[in-house]
């Protein structure tokens, strides 16, 4: 096992919605929720660098996001990562999850060849886990989804166990392999005060003034981004325009704090209940 | 207009998982205004043991490819068996259930027949759009489940969706449809199955809070173990994790594991449902956090309706069988 690629993502902290987090109009305030690294991402990260302990592989982490997600690239760096990447471009807006594979998948044919490709199981925020297999696909990979346990590593073959729904199962995969890391799988690393000494200057590639560029360079505090140009890909295949499906309407299910209906104690109060136990779950209302 | 349905066996029962029926009643419904027909697609070693109770779930045609390699899930063989199949019968709409094996496949047959795929959708209807005439609109919770969203691929051939399971109902009364069945040939590839299933380990009973939309705890006022039940009764019936507050683990009624609150886990499902708890400061460091909060409880003054969005003021033990009544009576139609 020479060389692992992780892919992350910045997401808001939809596992905190609040009554403060939403519009007036129903819709969540996305700017009022802060940016977190998706927590599944730190699982399949954290795997990377076990691996890394027991192999000395390198590990890479690349993220397609705005260049605010340069913030999750700085973390994992403090975790441990040896090398980063953004890849960023305004036309990528809009991406469903055809277009984002597609565009994970070039900056990787871009980057070179892995021996493991490493995704989270779902990000908090599409909730779609998609990506991480329309990335093996793309790539024409060898794929394990859910995995919730490393096992071993030996030479070609990596053991570990998936959680799929009714059972656990415990597969012996060939490299080169992709597989999404469930958050069972491990208890991500906090950030290591060496790696963090080390990183703290690190900047994007485009904020770097021209007279620190070499200066940056030579510490090694450069952070890569790879544009549509840079990576030579089909516009027309990332962004809205790439992306088949659409949303279309967005209807808010969280309640504002402070929202109280007492239902009477009888037979039709309890009717009202079941009412809003059933409704919020079956989408119809 | 053609509905294919992925056909997925359950490895531990050999019956067909649950969600192939929802699948298959639901895209019945979906065709039904326009003529056409919902055809089930399988690939595995050995059919379903009541594989054609979906003849009487609305299925019309049902596709079999059937090899022994395919006793195990290898996701490329079969993605790459289904696939075909789409491509053979050419369908507006291809349906799978939103289970492991449903979300693995599916992402990787949208992958490369660049179809959209909408993921774990709750509800889908037709109706029209702009100068595409009838299309699937295909509704989803997302954003951690605080929003619903509804997704289109106007432009998509086929469109495709993963359903979550239990939320699409199968009609008490459908007509049973003849049986059609016919076997589908193609040769597999050995390189489809280049990872070998070791082992097979029963699900671990682990308590997973955060994998379950609704919560049902119950706390020191559920009184007996034996009331307790009625809370585990109710929470199958929603298909909910069971919790509770300290008081309900100190008097034996649940398990430690299950402790819900500042010494325990710290929950946010959709929906917490709080049978006889007060609503301590400990307890509520636990799941105040939860979206939606129902409380019942038989003192109105009780701090946990506070945080609740819905409330009954009553004896637990008085609530619990009504609303399993009223739940039936909904899951049934
Ligand atoms: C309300 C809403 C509903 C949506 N519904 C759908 C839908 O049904 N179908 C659809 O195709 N699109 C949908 N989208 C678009 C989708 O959210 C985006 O394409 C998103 O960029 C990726 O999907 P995801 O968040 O579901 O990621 P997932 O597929 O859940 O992510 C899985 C893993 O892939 C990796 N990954 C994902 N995105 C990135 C990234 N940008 N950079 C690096 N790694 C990444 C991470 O490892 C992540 O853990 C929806 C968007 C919204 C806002
Ligand atoms: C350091 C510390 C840590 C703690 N950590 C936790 C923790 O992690 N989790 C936790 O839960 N607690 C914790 N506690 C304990 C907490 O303070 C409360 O004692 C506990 O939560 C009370 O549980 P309860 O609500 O079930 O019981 P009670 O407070 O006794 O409440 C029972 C409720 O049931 C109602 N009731 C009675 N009969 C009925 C009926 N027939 N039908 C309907 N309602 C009925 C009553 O009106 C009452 O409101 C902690 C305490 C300390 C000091």
């Amino acid at each position: 096992m020479k060389k692992i690629i992780v892919m992350v993502k910045q997401v808001p902290d939809t596992a905190n919605v609040t009554g403060e987090s939403m519009k007036e109009d129903g819709t969540v305030n996305r700017a009022a929720l802060p940016a977190i690294f998706n927590p599944e991402d730190l699982n399949a990260l954290e795997m990377a660098l076990e691996i890394k302990n027991l192999t000395g592989a390198e590990v890479t982490v690349i993220t397609m996001g705005p260049p605010k997600a340069v913030d999750i690239l700085k973390h994992s760096l403090y975790m441990g990562a040896d090398k980063v990447y953004l890849i960023s471009d305004r036309k990528f807006a809009g991406s469903d999850t055809l277009a984002t594979s597609y565009v994970l998948s070039e900056a990787i044919k871009f980057l070179g060849k892995y021996d493991l490709y490493l995704a989270g199981r779902q990000a908090i925020d599409g909730d779609t886990a998609q990506v991480g297999p329309q990335v093996a696909e793309k790539l024409d990979l060898n794929i394990i989804s859910y995995v919730q346990n490393l096992i071993e590593i030996r030479d070609e073959r990596i053991v570990v166990e998936k959680d799929s729904d009714v059972q656990t199962e415990v597969i012996s995969g060939r490299i080169p392999l992709l597989m999404t890391v469930t958050s069972d799988a491990n208890d991500p690393r906090y950030p290591n005060s060496l790696n963090m000494l080390k990183h703290f200057r690190s900047e994007l590639q485009t904020d770097i003034p021209d007279e620190n560029k070499s200066r940056y360079e030579k510490n090694g505090w450069v952070i890569p981004v790879l544009t549509i140009d840079d990576l030579g890909i089909d516009p027309d295949k990332c962004g809205l325009g790439g992306s088949p499906t659409k949303v279309h309407k967005i209807k808010s299910i969280v309640l504002k704090g402070g929202d109280f209906t007492l239902f009477e104690n009888n037979a039709g109060g309890v009717m009202g209940l079941v009412k809003e136990i059933v409704k919020d779950y079956s989408g119809e209302n | 207009m053609k509905i294919a349905i992925f056909i997925e066996k359950n490895p531990v029962t050999g019956k067909l998982r649950e969600v192939t029926e929802e699948l298959s009643a639901k895209a019945s419904a979906l065709v039904e205004p326009f003529g056409g027909e919902v055809v089930g697609m399988f690939a595995g070693d050995e059919l379903p043991v009541n594989c054609t109770d979906l003849f009487s779930s609305g299925l019309n045609r049902l596709i079999t490819f059937r090899e022994k390699r395919l006793r195990d899930s290898h996701p490329i063989a079969i993605k790459n068996v289904i696939e075909k199949m789409i491509l053979s019968e050419d369908p507006d709409i291809v349906l799978f259930g939103a289970t492991s094996l449903g979300r693995e496949v599916a992402p990787l047959i949208s992958s490369s027949l660049k179809a959209g795929l909408t993921a774990d959708c709750t509800h889908l209807y037709i109706d029209d759009f702009k100068d595409k005439g009838k299309i699937l609109y295909q509704v989803r919770p997302a954003f951690g489940g605080n929003i619903l969203a509804t997704i289109i691929s106007p432009d998509s051939r086929p469109v495709m969706s993963t359903v979550r399971e239990g939320v699409m109902k199968v009609p008490e009364e459908m007509t049973k449809n003849e049986i059609r069945s016919e076997d589908f040939e193609m040769s597999l590839q050995d390189n489809w199955f280049i990872n070998d299933l070791l082992k097979i380990l029963p699900k671990d009973k682990k308590v997973n809070f955060n994998r379950s939309d609704i919560i049902v705890a119950g706390g020191a006022g559920v009184g007996t173990k034996e009331n307790f039940k009625l809370l585990s009764d109710l929470a199958d019936m929603l298909g909910a994790e069971l919790g509770g507050s300290r008081a309900a683990v100190d008097s034996g009624y649940i398990d430690k594991s299950r402790q819900i609150g500042q010494t325990g886990a710290v929950v946010r499902p959709k929906l917490y449902i709080a049978f006889g708890i007060s609503g301590s400061i400990q307890h509520r460091a636990g799941m105040d956090e939860s979206s939606k909060i129902i409380a019942v409880n038989s003192d109105p003054k009780a701090p946990i309706f506070d945080i609740s969005h819905f409330g009954i003021v009553e004896d637990m033990k008085t609530v619990i069988p009504v609303m399993m009544r009223y739940l039936k009576e909904d899951l049934n139609g």
